[in-house]
C-alpha cells in the first residue's frame, strides 16, 4: 500500500503502519522472514529498499532463527537493526532472544500476536510473545494501529538507552490490529529523525583499532553478575519508558505511560487487559456506565519489566479484578498476566479478590458481550466478596 | 603468496595461553588463516571447542573483534556483521579505503550438522565472507558424539564399538561437495600439516569478492585415541591416503592441488588412531575393505574432475 500523505489523518492497516514507521527510522540493517500475520512488514520494508526509500541493508535470510541471529551480528557491529516476526518464527527465535538480550544489544522487533501450534492456526492471541516473556526483552502491548506506529519510535529510544541497553518487542494483535484499517496520523520524517537521534554504539564488531571479545564462555564464577547487571538494566528501563513516552507526549501530543487507565479511578471493579481486547472492553464500560455500574479498565502496556507496583497502586481502590489472558501459561493457575497481577497485589493493604479469565485462543472473537459477561461476574463478586470459580476459560 | 618468514613476522592475532588440549589441530589452523589475512579481520566462532577454549571470561585469546552468539548460526551471524559493514560504507560512516575482511569458524558438528542451513543460506546470498570449517570429525566439545562428518567405522560415544554394531555405520558427509554445489566462487579442502597450501588458499580466499570456504581437517588427540605429538603426521597421512583430499574448485574449475605419488592404504591412518582399532581386526576386514572403497571412488572421481569445469 502506498503511503503519499506524512502528514495529518491517514487510514492505515497495523502492518503498513508499522512498516512506514520502519522506513522513517531507516535503521542500518534489517534481517526477517516472512510469516502470517506480519509478512506485510517485510513486504513493504522490502518495497522501500527496492526502491530507494531507505539506505537499510536487508537480509532475506532463511530462517528466525538466522535473522535473530544476523540482527545480533549486525548489532554488535554497531548497526540499528530491526526485525519482525510472529508465532512460530518468534519460537524458532526463542535461542537468539535470550542471547541477544544476554549481549546487552538494543535490537527493534516487532511481533504480530499469532496462536502457537500445535494445532495450527493464523490468528491473534499472545501465546508467541508471552512465550518469550522472561527472555530479558521489553515488551510492549499495542492496543491499536496509532499506538503499534508510536511504540516502535520509543522502542528505539528505551533500547537504545544507555541505562538500559535491552532489546524491545512491540507487540500489537494479529490481525484485528495488523490487517484492520484505521485512522491515525503519521509524524514527519524530520519530526521521527529529531526524536530518535543517531545511534552510536559504545563497542562496536568494526572497531577493528579497538577488538572486543562479545559471547565469552562464563563459569560459575561469573556468570550471575553478568545476569544481575541485566537484572538491574531492565529493572532501570520502567522509568525510562516513562520518561520517553512523556517526551514523546511532549512533542506529538500523544503521551504515554506505564499503563492505560480506563474509567478506573472510581471504579468498583475492574477487567485488566493488554493489547486490542482493551478496545472492546471500553464499550462494555461505556454501556455498563451508563446504567450506573462503577466498573473500570487497567491496560498494562509495559509488560516486561512488569510495572508491579504502578499495577497495585492502580487496583487499590477496585473491590474485583479479573485478568484476562488472550494464552494460557498451562501453569494450570490463569495466565501470565493474571499470576503478574495478582502477585503484584500481595503487599497491598486492602487486596481486591481476583479471578483469572483466558479468552480469545486462536482468534476467537471476544464480544462487548462477553466482557460485560465479565464484569456482571465481577459486581456479584464484589458484593459477596467471594470468587465462586477463581479460573476459567471464557468465549467459548 | 607469503613466505614461512613473512608469515613468521605478522601479528599474532591469536594468543597463546589458550585451553584447546595439547596436539590440537585447530590453534595452527587459525593462527595461520589469520597471518594470510592481509586486512583486519572480524570473526565468529560456533560453539565447540574453539570458542569454549580460547575465551574463558575474562580472558580472550582473539586479538580481533570477534563474537560467539550460538552453535548453529556462524554463518548467519557473519551475515549480519558484514551487512552492517556494507550498511556503514554505504553510509561513509567507515572510510571507502578500509577493507575489512569477515570470516567464521565452526568445527564439523556446527558446519556439517546444525548449522548446514544457516550457511547454506549465507552462501546463496552471497555475503563476502570466509567460512572455515575445521573437522575433527566429532561433536568433540561435549565428548566426542558422531557428527554427519564422522568417518565411516569409526567409534564415537554415540556410535561405539559395541558387540553387534561396530562404530559408526553411515558413509560421512561430502560437504565441500555440497558448498560447491552452491556456486560460490572458491572453495577448497585443506590441511594443516601442509601450511603452504593452507595458508595460499586462506589467502586467495580472503582476496575472493563474495562466500568462500575451507573445509580443514582438525587432528583431534582426544577423540581420535591419537598421540598428541603424531597430530600433524596424522594430518599428512590422511591426505596421503587420500581420506583428506587437497582440492579446491575456484570459479567451477576443479583442481586437486596434491597428488600422492603412492596413495598409501587407508589402515596407516586408521592404525594411528584408537577409534578405528575394531576395524583393524582380521574378522572386521569387510568393514575396512568398505571404507577403503569410499576413499578411492572419490578420489577417483576427483581424478576424472581434476582441471575441468564441474
Ligand atoms: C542448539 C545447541 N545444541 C547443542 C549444543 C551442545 N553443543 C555444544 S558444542 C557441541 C558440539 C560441537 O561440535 P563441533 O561443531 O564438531 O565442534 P568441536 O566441539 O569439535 O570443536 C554441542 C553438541 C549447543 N550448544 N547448542
Amino acid at each position: 500500500m502506498a503511503i503519499t500523505m506524512t502528514k495529518g489523518q491517514v487510514g492505515l492497516t497495523g502492518n503498513t503502519a508499522v512498516a512506514y514507521a520502519m522506513k522513517q527510522i531507516n535503521p542500518d540493517v534489517c534481517a526477517a522472514y516472512p510469516i502470517t500475520p506480519s509478512t506485510q512488514i517485510v513486504e513493504e520494508f522490502s518495497g522501500y529498499v527496492a526502491d530507494g526509500a531507505v539506505d537499510t541493508e536487508f537480509i532475506t535470510v532463511e530462517s528466525e532463527h538466522s535473522a535473530m541471529s544476523a540482527c545480533i551480528g549486525a548489532s554488535a557491529a554497531g548497526a540499528r537493526v530491526m526485525t519482525a516476526t510472529s508465532s512460530q518464527g518468534l519460537a524458532l527465535m526463542w535461542e537468539m532472544l535470550y542471547i541477544a538480550s544476554g549481549m546487552r544489544l538494543p535490537i527493534i522487533l516487532t511481533n504480530v500476536n499469532r496462536a502457537l501450534s500445535s494445532p495450527i492456526n493464523i490468528h491473534c492471541d499472545h501465546s508467541d510473545s508471552m512465550g518469550a516473556r522472561d527472555s530479558g526483552w521489553i515488551q510492549l502491548y499495542s492496543e491499536t494501529v496509532q499506538e503499534a506506529y508510536d511504540n516502535l519510535f520509543q522502542a528505539v529510544r528505551i533500547a537504545e538507552n544507555e541505562k538500559v541497553m535491552l532489546p524491545v518487542m512491540v507487540c500489537l494483535d494479529g490481525f484485528i490490529t495488523s490487517h484492520a484499517i484505521e485512522n491515525m496520523s503519521l509524524l514527519d520524517d524530520a519530526e521521527v529523525r529529531q526524536f530518535i537521534g543517531e545511534y552510536k554504539a559504545l563497542h562496536s564488531l568494526l572497531d577493528t583499532d579497538n577488538p572486543v571479545t562479545y559471547g565469552a564462555m562464563t563459569l560459575p564464577d561469573t556468570y550471575i553478575e553478568f545476569k544481575r547487571q541485566q537484572s538491574d538494566a531492565i529493572a532501570r528501563a520502567k522509568d525510562v519508558v516513562s520518561e520517553i513516552g512523556k517526551d514523546f507526549g511532549n512533542r506529538f501530543g500523544r503521551e504515554y505511560g506505564l499503563m492505560e487507565k480506563y474509567m478506573l479511578d472510581d471504579a468498583d471493579v475492574a477487567i485488566v487487559i493488554l493489547s486490542s481486547a482493551a478496545g472492546t472492553t471500553k464499550v462494555a464500560v461505556d454501556e455498563l456506565r451508563k446504567k450506573g455500574k462503577k466498573v473500570g479498565i487497567l491496560r498494562p502496556r509495559l509488560f516486561r519489566p512488569f510495572p508491579f507496583k504502578e499495577v497495585a497502586d492502580a487496583l487499590k481502590g477496585v473491590k474485583a479484578v479479573a485478568c484476562l489472558d488472550r494464552v494460557d501459561s498451562m501453569s494450570g493457575f490463569g495466565g501470565p498476566l493474571f499470576n503478574e497481577v495478582r502477585s503484584s497485589l500481595y503487599e497491598s493493604e486492602k487486596r481486591p479478590k481476583i479471578a483469572s479469565r483466558i479468552f480469545g485462543l486462536g482468534g476467537r472473537d471476544y464480544k462487548v458481550k462477553d466482557a460485560v459477561g465479565v464484569f456482571e461476574e465481577l459486581l456479584k463478586i464484589a458484593e459477596t466478596g467471594k470468587v465462586e470459580v477463581l479460573t476459567k476459560y471464557i468465549t467459548m | 603468496m607469503a613466505t614461512l618468514k613473512e608469515l613468521a613476522k605478522k601479528n599474532e592475532l591469536f594468543s597463546g595461553g589458550h585451553r584447546l588440549c595439547t596436539g590440537c589441530g585447530i590453534p595452527p589452523i587459525v593462527r595461520l588463516i589469520l597471518r594470510s589475512a592481509n586486512a583486519p579481520v572480524v570473526a565468529t566462532t560456533a560453539t565447540g571447542c574453539l570458542e569454549v577454549g580460547t575465551t574463558i571470561y575474562p580472558y580472550t585469546a582473539w586479538r580481533i573483534p570477534w563474537i560467539h552468539s550460538a552453535f548453529e548460526n556462524a554463518a548467519a551471524t557473519i551475515s549480519g556483521i558484514e551487512t552492517a559493514y556494507r550498511a556503514f560504507k554505504k553510509k561513509g560512516k567507515i572510510p571507502k579505503e578500509k577493507d575489512i575482511k569477515f570470516v567464521a569458524f565452526g568445527g564439523d558438528g556446527g558446519t556439517y550438522d546444525i548449522g548446514l542451513q544457516a550457511l547454506s543460506g549465507a552462501l546463496e546470498r552471497g555475503h563476502n565472507f570466509l567460512y572455515v570449517c575445521y573437522d575433527n570429525g566429532a561433536y568433540m566439545n561435549t565428548g566426542i558424539q558422531r557428527s554427519g562428518a564422522t568417518p565411516f567405522g569409526a567409534a564415537t560415544t554415540t556410535s561405539p564399538a559395541g558387540d553387534i554394531i561396530l562404530g559408526k555405520q553411515e558413509v560421512r558427509k561430502d560437504l565441500t561437495r555440497i558448498v560447491v554445489a552452491h556456486n560460490v566462487p572458491y572453495a577448497a579442502q585443506a590441511s594443516p600439516h601442509n601450511w603452504a597450501d593452507l595458508s595460499k588458499k586462506a589467502e586467495k580466499a580472503l582476496k575472493t569478492n563474495g562466500p568462500t570456504f575451507l573445509n580443514i581437517i582438525s587432528p583431534c588427540p582426544l577423540g581420535w585415541y591419537s598421540k598428541p605429538e603424531e597430530s600433524i603426521e596424522a594430518a599428512k597421512v590422511a591426505v596421503d591416503t587420500c581420506y583428506w583430499p587437497l582440492y579446491e574448485v575456484e570459479n567451477g574449475v576443479l583442481k586437486i592441488n596434491y597428488k600422492p605419488k603412492q596413495k598409501r592404504p587407508i589402515g596407516d591412518w586408521l592404525k594411528m588412531q584408537g577409534r578405528f582399532k575394531h576395524l583393524l581386526k582380521p574378522e572386521n576386514q569387510a568393514l575396512l575393505d568398505k571404507l577403503q572403497g569410499c576413499i578411492d571412488a572419490e578420489w577417483e572421481r576427483l581424478l576424472s574432475l581434476d582441471g575441468k569445469v564441474i
